[in-house]
């Protein structure tokens, strides 16, 4: 017998819970989930929800970064007109009498009940096992009914000719389009691209992870603090959650 | 008379054997088949269906999730992208674009999806 080449399993995860433990902030909260990558051929499951929380008190006014890396990401053009596409925004509140001011990033909420998909006449505008609602463009006919049922008006309309196809997911004249919540990068177990840069800049506003994972750092923060979901009254249990407004 | 005939046939039969695939051979257009090397499938077959196979990949990738199937779209344009223009599309030479005008079928692919290989296969090349 001869002595195995590669480090032994036991080393290899104590290796690993290092590496974790280095990445938590504090004893037990993680600064998000790791995502872990499926198996090449494995749909995705419902056994996993992926859901945001943003803290919007730690969201800076002044702060875009979100938006710039969801359209590095997906190589969006820059928003001349107003009818651009735009998956992400930056919104400022303003509460009357106080004048408490609270900025947030908006994008689509992922909700469990998706009016976009109630209307959406061919099928295209579905959610997938694991919560994250999608355009599938080769099905889309560009009636933008969807545009219209969203709350959040959260999806936008590809008016123009895609000349640039660099970005991660590919578009199309004629389509609608939204966040995609970076399905792309969910699916090799990496964070989205707005979360990313979130913490980056040092923010840390957004806490991307499994709601359906009871210790999940996003399902414990959610049970720690107060938190809203927005339009609540609709009763669409958006996957996204904001925590101080 | 009657075996003049029968031989004519014999004649006629093997001429068109060897005459007629050869020249459909001729007809394909000569293409640009880029780096080529060993295709996910025989190339005799996916001649025939790369388009079956592409649909129900595409299907089960952006309903379902799921990732790393045999027959992707950008595998086929990182292995036939042209040398000269880095592309399937562009002249009658490049891979897609010159067996679909020969077909005469629309090639609507590359309105959304890029005709370029992805960079990490770029840098391979």
């Amino acid at each position: 017998m001869t002595a195995p080449a590669v480090p032994p399993r036991r080393q290899f995860l104590s290796q690993g819970a290092a590496l974790t433990a280095a990445l938590a902030i504090a004893p037990g909260l993680l600064l998000y989930d790791f995502a872990r990558a499926r198996p090449p051929g494995e749909p995705a499951s419902s056994a996993v929800r992926w859901g945001m929380l943003i803290d919007t008190t730690q969201c800076d006014s002044g702060c875009s970064a979100c938006v710039t890396a969801c359209r590095k990401e997906n190589a969006l053009p820059e928003p001349v007109r107003l009818t651009d596409p735009q998956w992400i925004r930056k919104v400022e509140l303003e509460q009357e009498g106080s004048g408490r001011k609270v900025s947030l990033p908006m994008m689509c909420q992922h909700c469990a009940d998706p009016p976009c998909v109630d209307v959406c006449p061919t099928g295209a505008s579905f959610k997938r096992a694991d919560g994250i609602v999608l355009v599938d463009k080769h099905r889309c006919i560009g009636c933008r009914y969807c545009m219209m049922a969203c709350p959040y008006k959260a999806r936008s309309f590809v008016h123009e000719p895609v000349t640039d196809h660099s970005g991660a997911t590919p578009r199309g004249q004629g389509t609608v389009e939204s966040c995609t919540l970076c399905v792309h990068r969910v699916d090799r177990g990496e964070i989205p691209a707005c979360v990313e840069a979130c913490a980056r800049e040092g923010h840390q506003a957004i806490l991307f992870g499994n709601l359906n994972d009871p210790d999940s750092a996003i399902s414990r923060r959610l049970r720690s603090v107060a938190s809203t979901r927005l339009r609540a009254d609709l009763n669409l249990d958006p996957g996204v959650a904001y925590e101080g407004i | 008379m009657k075996p003049l005939c029968l031989l004519g046939r014999i004649l006629l039969v093997i001429g068109c054997c060897l005459v007629l695939p050869a020249g459909a051979h001729d007809a394909m257009p000569p293409l640009d088949i880029g780096q080529g090397g060993k295709c996910v499938d025989d190339p005799g077959f996916m001649r025939l269906n790369h388009m079956k196979l592409l649909l129900q990949q595409r299907d089960e990738t952006v309903r379902l999730g799921v990732r790393g199937g045999r027959y992707s779209l950008a595998g086929c344009v990182d292995c036939h992208a042209s040398k000269v223009n880095h592309s399937v599309l562009g002249t009658d030479r490049n891979f897609c674009q010159g067996c679909h005008t020969y077909a005469a079928v629309k090639i609507d692919c590359f309105e959304c999806h890029s005709s370029h290989p992805r960079p990490a296969m770029e840098s391979r090349r």
